[in-house]
């Protein structure tokens, strides 16, 4: 038995305090073989300071393509060249997108607009769109609109959004390879409206962009810190045209480790299985995520790109005697 | 004809990793004149137009 994760046991699972930095860097450095036992630990810290719900969730894009921001993995960039052309939801289609998600149980719909920031058309869209879903679907709304102002934070807590998406995507210091349009700290800022608005604060990442161990055990380190409801991971599913269109895929093992490593970090957050995880983990993968701290999925289809069915991962939930949260637990 | 997701001669080349990749992305290219098309994906399905060509789904 390895000594960090005897350690891990004493300081996670007992006393429910989330690993540092250099522990987190111990966790992604233990070797395939204690990939089991750290799996099993995660999982049991996500079971001891979480419980046994899965939170469900859908997504979808309101304003695809033709963003300003050079975000690197990002296919929805205007400045690449990839074949992701820039396309409206209609409110109508916006509510019936939300009528599907709660129709597999869902408990949260995330509506997501590639831009730096929203203008006062998308801010209009929103309050429209949000309005009419909550006219006729039971769900929680969230959003993810980019960069805010206190005025637009101010405004999404007026239309009821109860949660609001805004990745960091990496660690401070690896940021400035992917994105060069703004800066780390000016998510930042954006968070900690967010955060003082009282709007629940979802904020994740994509790994695989380059980053070495340390940097991921700077991020969990930094997500840690801003300690967030929800963390959703992602795993970077490489998109033609964009600068890491030709990066290699996360291996099985090392996602799995960092799934792990980032329960062991924030034992009570929703930690979400999102983008990615069918292309580096597969179903099995899915599967052992789930049973190594993964307390949240996002069903169906993605942004740009499409996923399991609502049903494989239901399906999933029900074979590992996983409930899905209801809704009235999330109010 | 022409691939659906590079864009490139359907006829021409290898699109064996096209056509995997179809399995997990909405089609991006019109496969009757290969122009980009709108694409919208939501969570339980995807429409592509094309102005020439019409609207897919799935």
């Amino acid at each position: 038995m390895s000594e960090i994760l005897d350690r891990a046991r004493s300081q996670v699972l007992n006393d429910g305090v989330g690993l540092d930095e250099a522990q987190i860097l111990e966790v992604l450095r233990l070797p395939d073989d204690a990939l089991p036992e750290l799996l099993q630990l995660a999982h049991d810290v996500r079971m001891k300071w979480c419980g046994p719900e899965v939170e469900v969730e859908g997504i979808v894009s309101l304003k695809t393509g033709g963003c300003p921001e050079d975000c690197h993995f990002c296919s929805q960039s205007g400045l690449f060249a990839s074949p992701v052309r820039s396309v409206w939801l209609d409110i109508p289609s916006l509510v019936e997108a939300a009528k599907q998600t709660a129709a597999t149980g869902a408990t949260e719909f995330c509506i997501v607009a590639a831009v730096r920031g929203p203008d006062q058309r998308l801010m209009t869209q929103m309050r429209e769109g949000v309005k009419a879903i909550k006219a006729e679907v039971d769900i929680q709304v969230a959003a993810s609109l980019g960069m805010l102002t206190q005025e637009q934070v101010d405004d999404l807590v007026d239309m009821g959004v109860h949660r609001y998406n805004h990745n960091l995507e990496t660690c401070q210091s690896h940021f400035p390879h992917v994105v060069t349009t703004h800066t780390w700290e000016e998510r930042w800022g954006t968070l900690k409206m967010v955060r003082d608005s009282g709007m629940e604060v979802c904020c994740g990442g994509i790994l695989g962009l380059g980053e070495t161990l340390e940097q991921r055990a700077e991020f969990a380190a930094q997500l840690a810190e801003l300690d967030p409801h929800e963390v959703p991971m992602n795993f970077l599913n490489p998109r033609p045209g964009t600068p890491l269109g030709d990066q290699p895929v996360v291996e099985g093992k090392d996602a799995l480790r960092a799934i792990a490593a980032f329960r062991l970090a924030m034992p009570r957050t929703i930690l979400r299985f999102a983008g990615g995880r069918e292309i580096t983990l597969g179903d099995l993968g899915t599967r052992d995520g789930l049973l190594g701290g993964i307390n949240a999925v996002i069903v169906g289809n993605y942004l740009t790109t499409l996923g399991r069915p609502a049903t494989s991962d239901l399906e999933l939930l029900q074979d590992l005697k996983m409930p899905v949260k209801a809704l009235s637990a999330t109010i | 004809m022409f691939c659906d997701r590079c864009g490139n001669q359907a006829a021409e080349g290898d699109h064996t990793a096209c056509a995997a990749a179809r399995e997990l992305e909405p089609p991006r290219f019109c496969p009757e004149c290969r122009r980009r098309m709108k694409v919208q994906v939501v969570p339980t399905g995807w429409t592509a137009s094309c102005v020439e060509h019409g609207t897919r789904t799935a």
